[in-house]
């Protein structure tokens, strides 16, 4: 008994979708806990995804960085007009792996694996937005071979190629009221693992004077295509089991581009901030549109996202060799527009607050924490798109309240 | 160890912290029940208050009744347990009622034939007696009378017709009335939506009953008839005043106009054609025609026009739509006359005697006259016992009182509607009950009546393409569950309205319609 329409692509880690679209900002422990900002601040490793360019001024020769989270996503709806209530809750575990390398002076190497996009949501079975979502599984690993070169003392370039590889589950009911005799919900699931596509990232750092560094990045959309994914129909009346067999069905999903410039200052020795600013370029995803491979029709679902932004600042205080203090907080900006709120990414804006430390067990090993609090408003939201009969306007909406949590644990090793 | 067990207790509740939770966390006390008292809700009616639907009731189809998706909603505030005659017996969901003529089981739609037919098997819901008033009063085929009619419960009267065998399975005692039983309920609000069959009946009917105008002893009626107006106000007076007498508050419904009722609409007054005649082939179609109109209209017409009488029937048209043949009692009967000139034109006498029988009130239907849904499958078949070429229903062998409800017919009924609304209107005003206008709510469903979610719905019958939308059952005349819940939903916002409560809506979009099986 599950429900229908829609797609996805294919991976390895189960994660959850918690800031805007299906973005999932958790790439690397310290650099979380200084707000995600990091495409001005040479730390770690993990400023391979931040950008991949200060590689290059990594003090190691040998750096290695992991981490992974605990990320608890909790959706709550209610619809007054109606005495509608409903919710969902998702639990995943994003993860990064780090590993660079300085090959010389001038040229450093590595490997990036992290876990940018995903979504998981699990809404209650056949509850009142069925026909748009029942539950959906996404999700996206990206693994980037990156180079940087240390251009001057002052200024480094870096970049490469990202392979990703994904998988989509996902499942809704076929309509807003078709059952078989038994009266369970007719829906349907799509389901495709495997898909893989290419992208690339480039980034660049500047040191104009001591103490402040600028840095800029952009990472390229990558489309993730699914074709030939497995479309299953369920629980159909056995009129319609003639109009919907089990079939092919074919989807692009586009992972987009993002852009990130900002700054880090050195205040005292001990102490630095950073400010960082994120353009995600969301406009790309105009519609979902799932196609068949028999004579099923083309589901068409508008979902028409907006150019996002995201503003972060971070701070970190390293008062001796033993520990590292870090805060943050951001603005994450929901690329969804009015009346396009699909409960299947049902997010809008929200405030991130940020913490963690580093215990440096020795020299060369410490153990990273970091945690996460997204705050959400509830918002009136609603989708207003949704094809039955002769109407491509029907909408379902309502109160949406969102909160996500995250703690995290990553180890650094370096030297 | 006991660091961790702390670390995580701290974690634990930091999360537990973190549940979603709403400014206004929606809960019984969101919704409040205004002016009225939902705590004892009684619904009063004929089959539209009962569930009756696809022809029959059915364990399935009563559980959405409008009173009972009503109920539901006023579960929120303060609205107690609301009990509906039980069709437990039902086990297979198929309607009907053993052993009673008339009462098959419910209609589905056969894919393979592609039309609505009774469901197969054999009904198991008997009239087995439960004695038992319910909150859900509403007894299929009640007219306005019936609620106050003693016996029309009492099992021994349904083979001469003067019980009603739904009633008969829940009455508390043979000489029980409907709205008796109601009142055994104490109801602190209600629902009356009773009268559709004093119209409806006869309209249903294709005019076969009386227009009892002037005739104020409604014991002498038929069931098809039209009940006298007068007879129809003094009676929903009668029976206001009786649900209002413990200081019930309620809401009353008018009756729904023909011209939004599938039944009447469907099927268009004029729908020959060359492919039609020809069974799909034109060219085929089109020498028919000619051939009739050689044979069969065209002296007919010639006849008809020489009795001055020129605009009943005319030729068919080999590339148009062309309307169906169909008897008018208002016509002079003419049958004499047309027979004298096809003898006259050489016909043999048997033959043009025959033909002046079957052709004397006979004309081709207008715009004005209601082909019903039942007529359908009628069109084109053989009358008993009619020998060719006079064996196709309404193309060479007109349509008989039954099959339609003539313009004149459609007219008597409007202006009893119109009458009894009135009467419904202002004994509702007097009073100070709120009126649910389902004539002005169904009427809306001839353009479009648009729903809070955006969806437009409106009166057609089903059809697969519609089969996410359409609101009326396959009978053509009741709701289906989704009709029903837009029926309870009008009902509620007008309940919210007039009574300044709160109640939840009901979106009718989640509700089911008719029932497609591949074979029957």
């Amino acid at each position: 008994m599950r429900k229908l329409l829609s797609l996805t692509v294919a991976a390895l880690t189960a994660s959850s979708a918690f800031a805007g679209g299906y973005r999932v900002a958790l790439q690397g422990q310290k650099q979380l806990a200084m707000g995600h900002t990091g495409v001005a601040v040479v730390n770690s490793a993990e400023v391979m995804f931040f950008n991949p360019s200060g590689m290059a001024f990594l003090e190691d020769r040998f750096n290695v960085s992991i981490g992974g989270n605990a990320l608890f996503a909790r959706t709550k709806f209610q619809n007054e007009t109606y005495n509608w209530k409903a919710s969902t809750e998702n639990f995943g575990t994003p993860f990064t792996a780090y590993v660079s390398y300085r090959v010389n002076d001038w040229l450093s190497a590595g490997v990036a694996v992290y876990t940018p996009y995903g979504s998981a949501v699990e809404w209650d079975e056949d509850w009142q937005g069925s026909h748009l979502v029942n539950d959906i599984d996404l999700q996206a690993v990206y693994i980037q071979p990156t180079v940087s070169v240390k251009l001057s003392d002052r200024f480094s370039v870096g970049g490469g190629p990202i392979y990703v590889t994904g998988s989509v589950n996902f499942n809704r009911n076929l309509t807003r009221s078709l059952t078989n005799e038994e009266g369970e919900r007719s829906d349907l699931t799509i389901d495709a693992s495997g898909v893989t596509a290419w992208g690339w990232t480039a980034g660049f750092m500047f040191n104009p004077i001591d103490d402040l560094m600028l840095g800029f990045n952009y990472r390229s959309e990558i489309t993730m295509e699914a074709r030939d994914g497995d479309a299953t129909f369920n629980d159909l009346p056995a009129f319609a089991e003639g109009t919907y067999t089990n079939t092919t069905f074919s989807a692009d999903l586009p992972l987009p581009a993002e852009l990130a410039v900002g700054f880090s200052y050195k205040v005292t020795d001990k102490w630095l901030v950073a400010v960082d600013y994120n353009r995600a370029y969301w406009n790309a995803y105009k519609s979902l549109d799932v196609s068949f491979g028999n004579d099923t029709p083309t589901s068409v679902n508008p979902r028409n996202y907006k150019d996002a932004s995201t503003y972060r600042v971070g701070t970190q205080y390293v008062p001796n060799e033993k520990f590292a203090f870090r805060a943050g907080w951001y603005f994450d900006e929901s690329p969804v527009r009015d009346g396009y709120f699909a409960p299947e990414t049902p997010r809008n804006d929200s405030m991130g607050f940020t913490g963690g430390l580093t215990y440096q067990i020795n020299k060369k090993l410490g153990v990273d924490f970091s945690f996460l609090y997204l705050h959400f408003d509830e918002v009136d939201n609603s989708y207003d798109h949704y094809s039955e009969g002769t109407q491509d306007n029907v909408s379902f909406g309502g109160t949406y309240k969102n909160v996500v949590f995250s703690p995290g644990v990553g180890l650094t090793y370096s030297f | 160890m006991k660091n961790k067990i702390i670390c995580l207790s701290v974690l634990a509740f930091i999360f537990a912290g973190c549940e979603p939770e709403f400014e206004n966390e929606l809960s019984n006390s969101s919704y409040n029940s205004g002016d009225a008292d939902f705590s004892s809700y009684v619904a009063v009616g004929n089959s539209l208050t009962a569930g009756y639907m696809d022809g029959s009731m059915s364990r399935v189809g009563q559980s959405y009744s409008f009173p009972n998706l009503l109920a539901q909603q006023f579960a929120v505030a303060g609205g107690g347990e609301f009990t509906q005659p039980s069709y437990e017996e039902d086990v297979n969901n198929l309607g009907g009622i053993i052993g009673i003529p008339g009462y098959g089981t419910r209609l589905i739609i056969d894919a393979s034939a592609g039309g609505p037919e009774p469901i197969a098997g054999t009904s198991t819901i008997t009239l087995t007696q439960q004695a038992t008033a319910y909150n859900n009063m509403g007894v299929p085929g009640a007219k306005s009378f019936h609620l106050l009619a003693a016996g029309y419960g009492n099992s021994a009267g349904v083979p001469l017709g003067l019980a009603n065998p739904y009633y008969v399975r829940h009455a508390t005692s043979p000489t029980a009335t409907v709205l008796g039983d109601a009142m055994s309920k104490n109801p602190t609000f209600f629902t009356n939506w009773i009268g559709s069959n004093d119209v409806l009946a006869f309209a249903t009917s294709g005019g076969v009953g009386v227009n009892q105008l002037g005739n104020f002893d409604p014991n002498t009626y038929g069931f098809n008839d039209i009940t006298d107006p007068t007879v129809f106000a003094g009676v929903y007076s009668q029976i206001t005043t009786t649900l209002t007498s413990g200081g019930a508050k309620g809401v009353v419904a008018t009756i729904p106009d023909v011209t939004s009722i599938p039944f009447f609409t469907t099927v268009p007054h004029n729908p020959i054609t060359a492919s039609l005649i020809g069974g799909g082939n034109v060219a085929v179609g089109q020498a028919a025609i000619t051939q009739l109109n050689a044979e069969l209209y065209g002296p007919i017409t010639q006849a008809l026009a020489a009795f001055g009488q020129p605009d009943r029937i005319a030729p068919l048209s080999t590339s148009g739509n062309n309307p169906l043949l169909i008897v008018d009692e208002t016509l002079t009967n003419l049958s004499a006359q047309i027979a004298g000139a096809l003898i006259q034109a050489g016909y043999p006498a048997p033959q043009a005697q025959f033909i002046g029988s079957i052709f004397g009130q006979a004309r081709q239907a207008t715009s004005n006259d209601l082909i019903l849904l039942s007529t359908r499958s009628v069109i084109g078949t053989a009358p008993a016992g009619i020998p060719a070429p006079f064996d196709a229903f309404g193309i060479t062998y007109p349509l008989q009182d039954q099959h339609v409800l003539t313009a004149d017919e459609a007219d008597m009924v409007a202006e009893a509607t119109v009458s009894f609304n009135q009467s419904i209107r202002g004994i509702a005003e007097v009073n100070n009950l709120a009126v649910a206008d389902m004539n002005a709510i169904l009427a809306k469903l001839v353009t479009g009546l648009r729903t809070e979610d955006g969806q437009l719905y409106n009166a057609d019958y089903f059809s697969l393409s519609n089969i996410s939308t359409v609101l009326f059952s396959l009978d053509g005349v009741h709701p289906n569950a989704r009709g029903y819940a837009v029926v309870a939903n009008e009902i509620i916002k007008i309940i919210n309205d007039y009574y300044n409560a709160k109640l939840p809506q009901i979106n009718a979009g989640n509700f089911p319609g008719a029932t497609v099986l591949p074979t029957n």
